[in-house]
């Protein structure tokens, strides 16, 4: 479904990715992990068109890369980005309109609003409020929704679970899971490594922009630089 | 008392245009984050426009109409043309785009038709005052006042209900999450532009029927009385725009008309210092916009 070969993101004379080349099947959870500053969200935004890329980028067969951000979203591809990056000054329901403003006529993206109520009740109770008035979680889940609204196949998320309470953190986990089984692919960024590990097929440890550790979800676990420094002994 | 009445309607009705100058140059900086200088020469376009309708002895509602039609063209040309070339570029560059087009335009004028003012002559109910109880008041104040509440009525309208202005809501907050949605960045600024022209071709209207004249530098002192409103009022937010537009013009018309007669040759000077007063009370305006609630 996604095919990245010697993908480096750029900026100015930093190299945030160095020549990663990363593959993520139909149905897969794939997981990007490493510490700060590895790489990780500069991938994601390569990939979504943010950013200048060089190196090759396949959707379906199809090159994307060097394509702006709209035309990818219009392809499938969603991103959740980190931060939630909610339009805060937006209602709950705008915030939703603009998730499926290109990808539904009106009257069914009426209809999938209502499916992302009735998914999250919260959004349903504060559709008339201001996006910037929700808690973390809700504002997590108003993300999620929002980039679920254009139907993607491909969904990019950028540390679904930062600052999120633990609670929130286990039903964000469970929602990705669900997403999976509902056929969307996921590219998943994140610092909780255990249950990235869980939920994931296959992972790809980052250091400095470049792939250090690669395998499925048990091999990457067993690894001595994630088994040291992810998961302790 | 009857003064006081009197000179209100004046200053709303001169806040109101400064208001609505203000907006356009509000709506396209909160986008795009360029002060479009060359706003003012939106305002010339529709003057001329005007003029040439009359000329061709046609009626006023046409010329309006044509006036207002041109002011929506020639901002989405500027953006088409020259804004669209320069996205990405840092503030400077585009401010010395939008000083090229301004110039640019200005020459043309100048060259084209004359160096000095041109007579647009308007139907005498237009140019005339009424009595509104005992107050004695311009019909153009009056219409301005009505015309100005309809703009911003319709702006209202079309940020909140169309899809388009709630997208121009996002994009002012953050632009690249709006494109990650799907939607056309190209399509976003170029209805931005569209609306700010609107404004403009509004504004314009009202200000060539108060003068009764357009010059190919009609446009420069209203784009910088909107900026000073913009800056007031919260650069990027669009409430503060027309708060900073009505404060303005309050300021500028009551001085005009209160301060002893010895004291008015420093009219602006006094205007500005009460500008600059704000500004050190609230530097980040009355009400302070995205851009500056994120910094």
């Amino acid at each position: 479904m996604l095919e990245i070969a010697s993908l480096t993101v750029r900026y100015g004379a930093i190299e945030a990715v160095r020549g990663l080349d990363l593959r993520v099947g139909k149905g897969e959870i794939v997981a990007i992990l490493g510490a700060n500053g590895a790489g990780k969200s500069s991938t994601l935004a390569g990939i979504a068109g943010l950013v200048p890329v060089q190196g090759a980028v396949h959707f379906d067969g199809r090159s994307i890369a060097g394509q702006s951000p709209e035309a990818i979203s219009r392809l499938g591809i969603g991103l959740v980005p980190e931060g939630r990056r909610v339009f805060s000054a937006l209602t709950v329901a705008e915030n939703l309109l603009l998730g499926g403003a290109e990808h539904a006529a009106p009257s069914e993206r009426r209809e999938r609003a209502e499916e992302m109520q009735d998914r999250f009740p919260i959004l349903g109770e504060r559709r008339a409020q201001k996006a910037g008035l929700l808690s973390g979680g809700e504002q997590q889940m108003l993300a999620i929704a929002r980039a679920l609204m254009a139907r993607p196949t491909l969904l990019l998320m950028d540390e679904p679970s930062l600052g999120l309470a633990p609670q929130m953190v286990e039903a964000v986990f469970d929602l990705i899971t669900e997403l999976r089984n509902e056929n969307i692919t996921i590219l998943l960024v994140e610092q909780n490594v255990p249950m990235s590990l869980d939920i994931a097929d296959h992972a790809v440890v980052l250091a400095q922009g470049h792939a250090t550790v690669r395998g499925n979800s048990a091999e990457v676990a067993a690894s001595d630089a994630v088994h040291g420094a992810y998961l302790g002994t | 008392m009857e003064l006081f009445v009197q000179q209100s309607i004046n200053a709303l009705s001169l806040g109101g245009i400064y208001a609505l100058l203000a907006l356009g140059l509000a709506v396209v900086f909160s986008i795009v984050r360029l002060i479009n200088f060359a706003h003012g020469e939106v305002m010339t376009v529709t003057g001329y426009g005007m003029w040439f309708i009359l000329l061709l002895n046609l009626p006023v509602a046409m010329a309006i109409a044509v006036g207002f039609l041109s002011a929506i063209i020639i901002a989405v040309l500027m953006e088409r043309v020259a804004f669209r070339q320069m996205r990405g570029a840092d503030v400077t560059t585009l401010l010395i785009t939008s000083f090229a087009i301004s110039q640019i335009i200005q020459v043309l004028f100048q060259n084209g038709i004359s160096a000095r003012p041109v007579a647009v002559v308007l139907p005498d109910w237009l140019t005339a005052s009424v009595m509104v109880g005992p107050v004695r008041v311009g019909m153009v104040s009056i219409l301005s006042i009505l015309v100005v509440c309809l703009a911003l009525f319709a702006l209202r309208a079309i940020l909140t209900r169309s899809v388009t202005g709630i997208a121009m809501r996002a994009a002012a907050e953050d632009f690249p999450v709006v494109r990650l949605m799907g939607i056309s960045a190209n399509r976003v600024i170029a209805t931005a532009f569209a609306i700010s022209g609107a404004l403009a071709g509004i504004a314009a209207i009202l200000w060539v029927a108060t003068r009764g004249s357009v010059d190919p530098l009609m446009g420069a002192i209203p784009v910088l009385k909107a900026f000073i409103a913009t800056v007031v009022g919260g650069l990027g937010s669009l409430s503060g725009a027309v708060l900073g537009g009505f404060v303005l013009g309050a300021v500028e018309v009551y001085l005009q008309a209160f301060l002893p007669e010895a004291a008015l040759p420093y009219r602006d000077a006094i205007s500005l210092s009460i500008i600059v007063g704000i500004l050190v009370l609230r530097p980040e305006g009355l009400i302070p916009g995205p851009a500056s609630r994120r910094s």
